[in-house]
Order: structure tokens, then C-alpha cells, then sequence
């Protein structure tokens, strides 16, 4: 067997390597050397994102498993710059006295997980996306409970793992129906193979599973608000968005690459997923108070406008979704990113701690509202636009009543998200949160995420570059 | 680059010199200069308009510029005009000027109150220039969001109920019409979401059927079609004064120029079967704005139902598909734009010096208010329709074309919209006999000063547009007139 093929795996490689220098830095070097270990990790991480942003022709490696195409940079990129994102805005925590000797930890542990979803998104067999699956959670619960004198913290991990591990088997579940009725995992051959016999639909549906829970589409989302809210705030977000990101794009390909054949089954199928998803998720954000509850609600009621460029299937579905979670991304990690700053410093994170935050906090306050506004999808900001695309490539496919109800539930989410917005711009408070100078590494953070917000939008390359490498059925 | 463009880029420059502007004075600066230079421009390009007309142009949209935006999408930035974007690119920068000598001495938080009217500007006069249903979807939404904040930070008594009430009823119509848009563009087959090129393309009648009443409806709640017309009353009761204006004036205008622009032009035949039952809703509108204006005591609540009533107008002329009746529509969406934001700037001032909105607790105000006093009346006669001012002209025109209907249902129709005349007349000569004349009621306001001259450029800014069109308005109404003949011989076909 010729090995020298893998080193296509460019991507992979290059985070390994960062990763594993990492880990080797942490473990030996002195405590003088171990003050740069940050800057240092993060000037790795952004050499491994330039690098690794071009995309190259397609490939195979290991007779399909491992299976390239261009698309896959973009996602990739996406996810390491999110993960740039988050680590800045973890700098501050991980600076802490308590949690300077977990550090190295946390950075091995994070870049573990993308590493998986590395695997997951280029996987082309169920074996490697399992284990792709697995590298990924597995190392995303330890971060959860990274807290772990923490109660909330704990327990949350013990949810997310319990659950995790609950999906990923019936998953597996799935995988071995489908081998037994075709006797084969390869994505290529399984394309023609699957014909629709009511065993495939069954193993279709079981495997599926595994994904819509890290998706967290209604009604596998049960484990969200609890997870979010116990979890650190920044492993929150990087829970939120890197890891939801990498498995509604896994699920796309794999609904048009190897279930092209059940698009009659798994179209009504998401359909359902998606009013149930965006309406109960809705309806239960409205009551949150904990912010970080209300932003799991709404991080889910937005994987099931997600939905809606999964469901048509075509190559303006796969760049409206790719764009979006770009999009959905900086809004995202921006109002997580302040909520985390105002966390850390007061240890407030209810809406009525937010009231009369822009009169002591101007700059915090217009960002969450920046952020706000994007996902709830108001022009000129990004999220306006993504959301667009979805619904237009959803419409394109006449789903139009489909693209009504998501639409009513805009307004749903409009309502809500303002009502953050009112908290900190209209309502008055006897003792504001006092003026937080929050430290370099987030501001830069919150620049990146303002400039996507209100430049990714207006300025139509990137979506075009990325719908030059999308494919649909 | 188009220069219409710079309809939208004057107010994106005054956004980022209020960002880093920190004294009352550059702010105030900053804002008259932008509004001015917009009200010449819009002066400009009439000029413009006009002589190129008579040069013997003929094209439908004049000045067009078009840039691929997003091309998977075939979404192009593209601008252009005819004479109805003219009329209404004239009242947005009118009332964008006078709406900022208006809130000249605005408080608190200044700097955050022009940035958010700028962004609102931006939204009214993107709107206005775009021929792109993606771009003039996207204009209309960014004009719905500064709302929120307007009326939440700077409003008075409910503010914050009717802040929420006005944007989520508001975004309920994007939503609507944001399914008619994508509607439209799919089932047309057009290459391009162009209005022209799309107007060329013949939608299936099925799909007509569906997206007609989405379209309509979705610009209707912005141009206060009943029964969706309950934002218009809280929310521009409870608005500082620049926003009411900007927002009864010009937003509201939106709707009736999105109805005739995209609904009716695009989908001609669903117009033509469905009219009878808007025609229905708008007519409730006009008379049930009118009647409940009468009950008001609050004197924004009053001007804010009758604006239902004259807006509902607008909906109701367009909807008789005729040239005379639709060039009375454009007439009145400028006639009511003008006098409209006139009582809203005049009714911030007095509100401004009494601290009462309550018709019950002023009286004899014109003794102490001369100048005040007298531009109230004026505003009043012009909104009742006295020959020689401009609502005379646009109503004149509606009914007279809403007649030309031989049938008895259009007929019966008009004649009940006519009613709205009188009842206007009702509500106008009782507040102004009541607050301006008799006895002065609270001695507190015997001793208030009249306008000042911040207010009195406002004032007298509307006062002028609304005599001069109402003195002379064949120039104007020959331009709006001349465009109004595609869309009309479209709903012919």
C-alpha cells in the first residue's frame, strides 16, 4: 500500500502537528516559557487557517475512505477560524490562577474535537465517520465539565456524555442495518445500493438520529438548554456553533450522497423536524431569563432554519447552508462572546442584569445588539441575508408554505431577541453592571465578529466563491 | 457608481460622522448639512427628470444603473426612476429636513437619536430609488428596525408596548411579503428579480392567485389596510415627533407604493379578480379611521387615525385602476405625506411648551401661539381639502376617478368613501375651535413663547410644499401622471 497518499490530508496533518506541539510545549516547558503558551497557541492556530484555506481538486485516500472535495476548505476554514474566535475569548479564563495549570488541556482537548470533525466532514465510509463522531464528542464532554468543582458543570457533562453516547449507538445501529442490507459502508457504492427497501428506511432513520442530536433539532434537543447552561461559556459557544456547524454540513452531503435514492422519505422527514424544530424552540425562548438558556433555544429554533437549505437538496441549498452557519458563526460567538465578558467579570448572566447596560457598557451593549439583529435576520447585517438564501433556496424548491411558517417564526424570534435589546438599551436599572474594560484578546474577538456581522453581508464574494464549489443531487 | 446612489450614501456618510461626532454642535452640524444637501439633490434630479422628459426620453425608469450583486441569486443592485419615485424621493427629503430642525434640541442621547433616523433614512430613500425586489425588500426592513428604538428610547407614554407592537405587526408584513417576493421571482421564470424585466414575464394564474393577496397584504399592513392598521395609532402616538413624521409621512408610504409597484403591476390579472374584496378592507379604512378620529382626545391619537383614513385612501385609489384615480393616489401619499408630518412637527411643539396632549385641557392657544396657531389651522384646512392647498388636489382627482366607474359596486364604494370628507372636516374644525380659540384654560400657558426659529424652518418648510402643490400642481401631477400610464395599461391587458 502506497502511505505517501495520506499526506494529501493536508488539513489534518497540519492541526495534528499544531496540536501535538502544543501538548509537548505545555508538558515541557518552564513556567517562564509557559507565560507565551497562548500567543503562541493562537499564532499556530492562525498559520494552520491560512495555510490550509485553499481548496484543492477532489481525492481519494484509502480506497474512499477518506474522501476530498473542494467544498470541504470552506467548511474547515469556517470551523478554525470559529475556533480562533473562541479561544480568544477564552484567554481571560484560562489566564486565571485556578485554571492556568488546565490549559494546556483545554487547547489539546478543543483542537481534538475539530480534528474529529475533520475526519467527520471528509469521511467517505460510515467507519471513518464514526470515528470522526466519536474523536469529537468524546473529548467535548471532558470540555464540558472542565468545571468540574463546579456542580452545574459536572452534571452537565454527565448529561452530554449519557446523551451522547445514547445517540451515537443507535447510530451505529443504523450503520449495521445498512451494512447488513447491503453489505457495504462505502459511501460510493452505497449511492446505487440503496433502493428504498423498508429496512434501509429503518436503518435511515436510526442512524440519522446521531446527527439531528448534535444538530439538537426538537426532539433530540433535550440535553441543549441544560448543557449550555452548566458548561463554560466559551466551551458553550464552541458547543453552539463549531460542533452544530460540522454536522448540518455532514448531514447534507450525506443525505444527497448516500440517501439520494430516499429523498422521498427524508424530505417530509426534515420537513417535520423543521416547523417542530423553529416553533417549540421559539415558543420556549420567550420564557428564559438565564441568557445562555435563551440563546440554546435559540440556537435551535436556527439549526431548523438550517433545515430549510438541508431540505431542498440542491447545490444553492448547500451554499445557503455553508453561508449561513458562516454567518450564523460570527453572530453567534459575538453575543456569546459578550455574554462570556460580563460573566466572567460579575458573574451575571440573567436579562434583568442586562438593564441600563448601554449607559455604563456603550460598546458591550451595541455588539449583543449587532449580534441580536444578525440572528434575527434585520438588513443590513449579515443574518438577514443567509437567512434569505435559505428561505429562497427552500422557495426555489416551492416550499413555500414551509418558508410561511419559518417566516412567522421570525417574528417569533424578533420578539425575543428584542426583548434583550430592551433590557439593555430601554429599561432602567438601580445598580447597572459596572463599566467593564474587557482585555485585548476579546476586543479583538468582538472586532472580527462586528466586521463579519455587518461586512460578510453586503459584500457578495465570499458567497460567491462559495457557491462556485457547492454541489446538490 | 449612480448618483441616485447618493440618495443612500449622504445618510451612510451622516451616520459615520455622527459615530465620531461628540458635541451637540457637530451633531446638529452633521444632520442639517446631510438633510440639506438631500433636499437639493432631490430638487436636482426632479430637474433632471423634467428636462429629460421633454428631451423626448421615454424609457419607463430613467438614470437605471445595474451591478450584478449576487449573481447565484441573479440579486443585482439596480437603481432607477420614474415619476412616482421622483414625487416620493421629493417628501422623503422634505420631511427628512424637517424633521431634523424638528428634534433639533432632541434629548437625551442625541448622537444615538440621528444615527438610528439616519439608518431610517437610508431604508425610506433606498426603498424609493431600488427596481430590485431584493434590494427594495432589503431598504424596506432596514426603514422597520430603527423603529424599535425610536420610540423604546426617545417615545412617550407606552412607548415600550407600542415600540413592540409596531415592529413585530410590521415584520408580520415582511414576512408576508417576503414569501410573495420569492413567490413572484420563482413561478415567473425571470432570470433577474428586476421589476421591469419581471413585469415582461406572465405569471401563472394559480400563482397569481396565491402570491397577489400575500404581496398586497404584506405592504397593506404598512400602509395601515384595516384591520392591520392598529400599529399606526399606538405606535405614532407614542413616537418623538421626527419619528412620527418620518414615519406617518414617508414609511407609510411604502406600502401604498409597494401595493402599486409590485402587487398590482406584477400580478395584473389576480388584481383585477381580488380588487372587490380590498377595495372593501380599504373602505372600512377610510370611513372607520375617519369616524374614529372623531372619538380621540389625545391630539397624536387623532392624526394618527387619520392617517388610517388617508392612507386607506391611497390603497382605495390605486385599487380603482384608472390613470386619474392613481395619479390622485401618488397626489395624496405626498399631499397626506406633507400636511401629515406638518400636525405631527406642530403637535410636538405645542406638546413641547403645554407638556398635555389632551385636547379637554388647552384652549385659547392661538392668543399666546400666534405662529403655532396659524400653521395648525392651515394644516387643518388642508387636510379637510381646501381648494389651493394639496389635499384638495389628490382628493379631487380620487374621487373623480374612482367615479369614472360605470358599476354600481364602485360607485356605491365611492360615494361612501366621499362620506370621509365630512367626518374629516368634523374632527379638524372641533379640535382647532376647541384648543386654539375660547378661553385659555390653563393659566400656566398664558405665559408660553412662541416658535423658535429652528421650528419655524421646519414649519414653514411643509407649509410651502404644501401650498405650492396645491396652487399649481399640473407640473407635478404631469410627471406623476405620465408614469402612472405603464402600470395602469398593464392592468388593462
Amino acid at each position: 500500500m502506497d502511505y505517501s497518499s495520506f499526506l494529501q490530508m493536508h488539513e489534518e496533518f497540519s492541526l495534528l502537528a499544531a496540536m501535538v506541539s502544543l501538548l509537548i510545549y505545555d508538558i515541557f516547558a518552564g513556567e517562564k516559557a509557559l507565560k507565551y503558551f497562548q500567543p503562541v497557541a493562537l499564532v499556530l492556530l492562525t498559520a494552520h487557517t491560512i495555510l490550509n484555506c485553499f481548496p484543492r481538486d477532489a481525492f481519494d485516500i484509502a480506497g474512499g475512505m477518506f474522501h476530498y472535495v473542494p467544498m470541504q476548505t470552506y467548511v474547515k476554514s469556517i470551523l478554525n477560524i470559529g475556533t480562533i474566535i473562541v479561544l480568544l475569548q477564552a484567554h481571560k479564563f484560562l489566564n486565571e490562577d485556578a485554571n492556568r495549570i488546565k490549559r494546556g488541556e483545554f487547547y489539546f482537548l478543543t483542537l481534538s474535537t475539530l480534528l474529529g470533525m475533520y475526519f467527520m466532514i471528509s469521511s467517505g465510509n460510515f467507519l471513518m465517520f464514526f470515528i470522526g463522531l466519536e474523536t469529537a464528542s468524546i473529548p467535548m464532554a471532558t470540555l464540558v465539565a472542565f468545571d468540574k468543582y463546579n456542580r452545574k458543570s459536572a452534571e452537565a457533562g454527565a448529561k452530554y456524555i449519557l446523551s451522547a453516547v445514547f445517540a451515537s449507538s443507535i447510530s451505529v445501529f443504523g450503520m449495521s442495518l445498512i451494512y447488513g442490507s447491503t453489505g457495504t459502508l462505502y459511501f460510493t457504492d452505497l449511492a446505487t445500493l440503496i433502493t428504498g427497501t423498508p429496512l434501509q428506511i429503518m436503518a435511515f432513520v436510526f442512524f440519522s438520529v446521531g446527527l439531528f442530536f448534535k444538530i439538537s433539532l426538537v426532539p433530540f434537543h433535550l440535553w441543549t438548554p441544560d448543557v449550555y447552561e452548566g458548561s463554560q461559556t466559551n466551551i458553550t459557544s464552541y458547543l453552539s456553533v463549531i460542533s452544530k456547524g460540522a454536522a448540518v454540513f455532514v448531514l447534507f452531503t450525506l443525505l444527497i450522497k448516500v440517501f439520494g435514492n430516499l429523498v422521498h422519505q427524508w424530505q417530509p422527514i426534515l420537513y417535520g423536524l423543521a416547523v417542530v424544530s423553529i416553533t417549540v424552540a421559539n415558543v420556549f425562548a420567550i420564557r428564559q431569563q438565564n441568557l445562555k438558556r435563551f440563546l440554546a433555544f435559540s440556537s435551535i429554533s436556527q439549526a431548523g432554519y438550517i433545515l430549510l437549505a438541508i431540505i431542498s437538496g440542491s447545490a444553492m441549498g448547500m451554499a445557503s447552508l455553508v453561508y449561513y452557519v458562516l454567518v450564523y458563526m460570527f453572530s453567534n460567538l459575538a453575543a456569546f462572546g459578550v455574554i462570556s465578558v460580563i460573566e466572567e467579570r460579575t458573574g451575571k448572566v440573567r436579562m434583568d442584569d442586562y438593564n441600563g447596560l448601554y449607559q455604563t457598557n456603550p460598546r458591550l451593549s451595541f455588539v449583543m445588539m449587532l449580534a441580536l439583529f444578525s440572528l434575527a435576520g434585520i438588513p443590513p447585517f449579515a443574518g438577514f441575508f443567509s437567512k434569505f438564501f435559505v428561505f429562497s433556496a427552500a422557495a426555489a424548491q416551492g416550499y413555500y408554505v414551509l418558508v410561511f411558517i419559518a417566516l412567522l417564526n421570525t417574528i417569533v424570534s424578533l420578539y425575543y431577541y428584542l426583548l434583550v435589546i430592551k433590557a439593555m438599551f430601554l429599561n432602567k436599572s438601580e445598580n447597572p453592571i459596572e463599566n467593564i474594560k474587557s482585555d485585548f484578546p476579546v476586543k479583538i474577538s468582538l472586532v472580527i465578529c462586528t466586521l463579519g456581522i455587518l461586512l460578510i453581508g453586503l459584500f457578495s464574494t465570499i458567497y460567491n466563491q462559495i457557491a462556485v464549489l457547492s454541489f446538490g443531487m | 457608481m449612480n448618483f441616485l446612489s447618493l440618495f443612500v450614501l449622504i445618510p451612510v456618510l451622516m451616520m459615520l460622522g455622527l459615530f465620531v461626532s461628540n458635541s451637540r454642535k457637530q451633531i446638529q452640524f452633521i444632520t442639517a448639512t446631510g438633510a440639506s444637501l438631500l433636499l437639493i439633490l432631490s430638487g436636482i434630479i426632479t430637474y433632471m427628470y423634467l428636462t429629460e422628459r421633454a428631451a423626448g426620453n421615454v424609457a419607463e425608469m430613467l438614470f437605471t444603473a445595474d451591478t450584478i450583486w449576487y449573481a447565484p441569486f441573479n440579486i443585482h443592485y439596480s437603481v432607477g426612476v420614474d415619476g412616482i419615485s421622483v414625487a416620493m424621493l421629493i417628501l422623503s427629503s422634505i420631511i427628512v429636513f424637517t424633521g431634523v430642525f424638528a428634534s433639533w434640541k432632541i434629548d437625551p442621547l442625541p448622537k444615538e437619536f440621528f444615527l438610528w433616523y439616519s439608518l431610517l433614512s437610508i431604508g425610506v430613500y433606498g426603498f424609493f430609488i431600488s427596481t430590485d425586489l431584493f434590494t427594495m425588500f432589503m431598504y424596506y426592513e432596514i426603514a422597520l428596525i430603527p423603529m424599535y428604538l425610536l420610540i423604546g428610547i426617545w417615545g412617550t407614554g407606552r412607548k415600550e408596548y407600542s415600540a413592540m407592537k409596531l415592529t413585530l405587526m410590521l415584520m408580520g408584513g415582511s414576512a408576508l411579503l417576503l414569501v410573495g417576493i420569492l413567490g413572484i421571482y420563482y413561478t415567473s421564470g425571470a432570470t433577474s428579480m428586476n421589476l421591469l424585466e419581471i413585469a415582461k414575464m406572465k405569471i401563472p394564474l394559480t400563482a397569481q392567485y396565491y402570491f397577489f393577496p400575500l404581496t398586497f397584504l404584506g405592504f397593506g399592513v404598512l400602509g395601515a389596510l384595516f384591520p392591520f392598521h392598529t400599529w399606526s395609532p399606538d405606535g405614532h402616538a407614542s413616537a418623538p415627533t421626527a419619528v412620527s413624521m418620518l414615519h406617518a409621512g414617508v414609511l407609510m408610504k411604502l406600502g401604498g407604493y409597494g401595493c402599486f409597484r409590485v402587487a398590482m403591476y406584477l400580478m395584473p390579472q389576480a388584481a383585477h379578480e381580488m380588487a372587490w374584496f380590498f377595495l372593501i378592507l380599504t373602505g372600512i379604512s377610510v370611513v372607520y379611521g375617519a369616524f374614529a378620529a372623531i372619538h380621540q382626545t389625545d391630539l397624536k391619537y387623532i392624526n394618527a387615525y387619520s392617517s388610517v383614513s388617508h392612507c386607506g385612501l391611497v390603497l382605495f385609489a390605486i385599487l380603482m385602476m384608472n390613470e386619474t384615480a392613481a395619479t390622485g393616489a401618488i397626489l395624496q401619499m405626498l399631499s397626506h405625506g406633507l400636511m401629515t408630518a406638518l400636525f405631527f412637527a406642530l403637535i410636538g411643539m405645542i406638546y413641547g411648551r403645554t407638556h398635555t396632549r389632551l385636547i379637554t385641557e388647552m384652549g385659547g392657544l392661538m392668543k399666546v401661539l400666534p405662529f403655532l396657531g396659524v400653521s395648525y389651522v392651515i394644516a387643518g384646512l388642508a387636510s379637510l381639502g381646501l381648494p389651493g392647498l394639496s389635499g384638495f388636489v389628490a382628493e379631487m382627482a380620487i374621487f373623480v376617478g374612482s367615479f369614472q366607474h360605470t358599476d354600481t359596486f364602485h360607485r356605491v364604494m365611492t360615494i361612501i368613501a366621499c362620506m370621509s370628507i365630512v367626518i374629516t372636516a368634523v374632527y379638524i374644525l372641533r379640535v382647532v375651535g376647541k384648543i386654539l380659540f375660547g378661553a385659555i384654560q390653563d393659566a400656566h400657558h398664558e405665559h408660553l413663547t412662541d416658535a423658535t426659529w429652528f421650528e419655524r424652518i421646519s414649519v414653514v418648510t411643509l407649509i410651502i410644499a404644501i401650498v405650492a402643490i396645491g396652487s399649481a400642481p399640473f407640473w407635478i401631477s404631469g410627471m406623476i401622471h405620465e408614469s402612472v400610464i405603464p402600470v395602469i395599461s398593464q392592468l388593462a391587458k
